[in-house]
């Protein structure tokens, strides 16, 4: 099944073209892989999805992206979009508030004010985000009172609590340590049962542990996109294989 | 090297004597209020003093209760007006101003905090005082009036704090809440608003301390009565209006009442930097 499928996409900042042309179908219920040498336009590429570039000035996008057949440009609820397509950043940034307010945040924001309802999300998201066991009894504290991986997770929490369907991450682990590392990825390989994802990631090896397809960009190109097996064992490009051999990037 | 080394030791006392003349000048106004102000409470009686309801200098009956709730009513009245306005505009100065409108909106507001409070008080007199008594009642001189002026004085103070904390909140905040979803509103009143709250509150903290220091624009507008605030609409003399209004004709006992009546100010001023240390305190934690 395809949950995203992005026609002719082109992006400019200003003169400079960050994407040129791209045509891609993001299955559903599948963790879908982003790598290439920075700067290449994967954030941007991502960015498209929940339309955050709208905030950059001067950010011009064309083509068509569509999310279960609806064109996301045209028309479309940007609130509701982004309802339906969380986002996790790169830096953990969970706000200056208890970990209960955090998660509690998204679903307030879409209307749910019952005390048990907001109960049931937040236990259910911070148990998705396997951090339940380990905040439950401290649900009131500042949530930056906890570590760079915790804040992490309670992040992801944050945004599994509105119930999106689709999970942007934006390098999710490169301010973590290894082990807080490992968590996140044992979580989104949980998560790619009931979600959508996509991630960007510069650590090539995450790419072959989770995901199941991957896209190698460079200079805002896609050079090759499939099953992630294939493309790390058999790439079909030579500019693939000299980046996932390590020979520039 | 060496005559180096003189002019660094030179340079160092002369600096070491510019701090000084600034805590030199905060420990003689201490001891000149205490040592004139303190005896007089002595004399009146603290209770008396600070408890009397009259103050009639003729009589030697010195209460300064009025004159007490005059400055907090006329406070908070301003508070209440000037905060919310006051973040307001700071809140949309700093996440909703197009460019074009910024430069002349924060020119204006500079120049708000440059006029004169005697000038205020005029404004006051002219536009105020005649607006209130046309159509509330009344003589127009009144603790409304007050409110109003020093709601606009302490605006200049809370904006320009307020919209500074505001900016000082990483961009990402914003973001990660739109990310979820909100609307600009609530992002910006949820999310970056109570990121900047310390910012905020020194802002108000600051406010309250310039409303119950202002004296010329009070004195003008507020009508003054030495009595115990009956309504809104009435007059009201603050702390600083009394010690004004008599200082240049009081002698002996009467003096020494104004000079404690500055004491009791000096205290007011006291616990609000107490209060702001405390909040810049708890952002540090």
């Amino acid at each position: 099944m395809i949950k995203f499928e992005l026609k002719d996409l082109e992006v400019f900042y200003g003169d400079f073209q960050a994407l040129k042309g791209i045509d891609m179908k993001i299955p559903a219920n599948e963790i879908t892989a982003f790598i290439g040498p920075s700067g290449c336009g994967k954030t941007t590429f991502l960015k498209c999805l929940n339309r955050m570039n709208d905030l950059v000035e001067g950010c011009r996008v064309y083509g068509q992206v569509t999310l279960d057949g609806e064109d996301i440009y045209n028309d479309y609820d940007v609130n509701l979009l982004r309802k339906r397509v969380g986002m996790v950043f790169q830096k953990p940034l969970p706000f200056k508030m208890s970990i209960y307010d955090n998660i509690a945040f998204g679903p307030r924001t879409h209307g749910i004010r019952s005390k048990s309802a907001l109960d049931e999300i937040v236990e259910q998201s911070l148990t998705q985000a396997t951090l339940w066991d380990e905040v439950k009894d401290r649900l009131n504290m500042d949530a930056l009172s906890f570590s760079g991986g915790q804040q992490q997770r309670i992040c992801i929490a944050r945004a599994l609590a509105v119930r999106p369907e689709v999970l942007l991450m934006d390098e999710p682990t490169s301010a973590l340590d290894p082990i807080s590392t490992g968590k996140i990825e044992e979580v989104v390989m949980e998560l790619k049962k009931k979600y959508s994802i996509v991630i960007v990631t510069h650590n090539m090896q995450q790419a072959v542990r989770i995901s199941d397809k991957t896209a190698f960009f460079l200079l805002g190109e896609v050079i090759e996109f499939g099953d992630t097996e294939k493309l790390f064992s058999v790439p079909k490009d030579k500019r693939t294989e000299e980046y996932i051999t390590g020979r520039f990037g | 090297m060496k005559s180096k080394s003189i002019k660094e030791k030179v340079m160092h006392i002369v600096f070491l004597a510019a701090a000084m003349v600034c805590i030199m000048a905060v420990v003689l106004i201490c001891v000149f209020l205490l040592a004139n102000g303190v005896p007089a409470m002595g004399k009146i009686g603290v209770f008396n003093f600070l408890l009397g309801k009259t103050w009639r200098p003729g009589q030697d009956i010195y209460g300064i209760l009025p004159m007490i709730l005059g400055s907090i009513y006329v406070t908070a009245g301003a508070i209440i007006i000037g905060v919310p306005i006051g973040i307001m505009t700071a809140v949309f100065m700093a996440r909703y101003c197009p460019k074009k409108i910024y430069a002349p909106l924060k020119g204006a507001i500079d120049l708000l905090a440059g006029i004169p409070s005697v000038v205020y008080g005029f404004f006051g007199l002219v536009i105020i005082v005649p607006f209130v008594r046309d159509t509330f009642g009344g003589s127009g001189n009144s603790i409304l009036t007050a409110c109003v002026l020093l709601g606009f004085m302490i605006l200049p103070t809370i904006i320009g704090v307020c919209e500074s904390s505001l900016r000082a909140v990483p961009e990402e905040y914003y973001q990660n809440a739109l990310a979820l979803g909100a609307t600009h509103e609530r992002s910006i009143f949820k999310v970056v608003l109570p990121t900047a709250k310390s910012g905020v509150l020194t802002g108000v903290v600051l406010g309250i301390g310039r409303a119950i220091g202002e004296t010329m624009a009070v004195i003008m507008i507020a009508g003054n009565q030495a009595r115990m605030p009956k309504g809104l609409l009435k007059g009201v003399r603050t702390l600083t209006a009394n010690i004004v209004m008599e200082m240049g004709y009081a002698a002996d006992l009467h003096r020494e009442a104004l000079i404690a009546t500055g004491v009791v100010l000096f205290v007011f001023i006291l616990l609000i930097n107490l209060c702001l240390a405390a909040i810049k305190k708890g952002v540090e934690q």
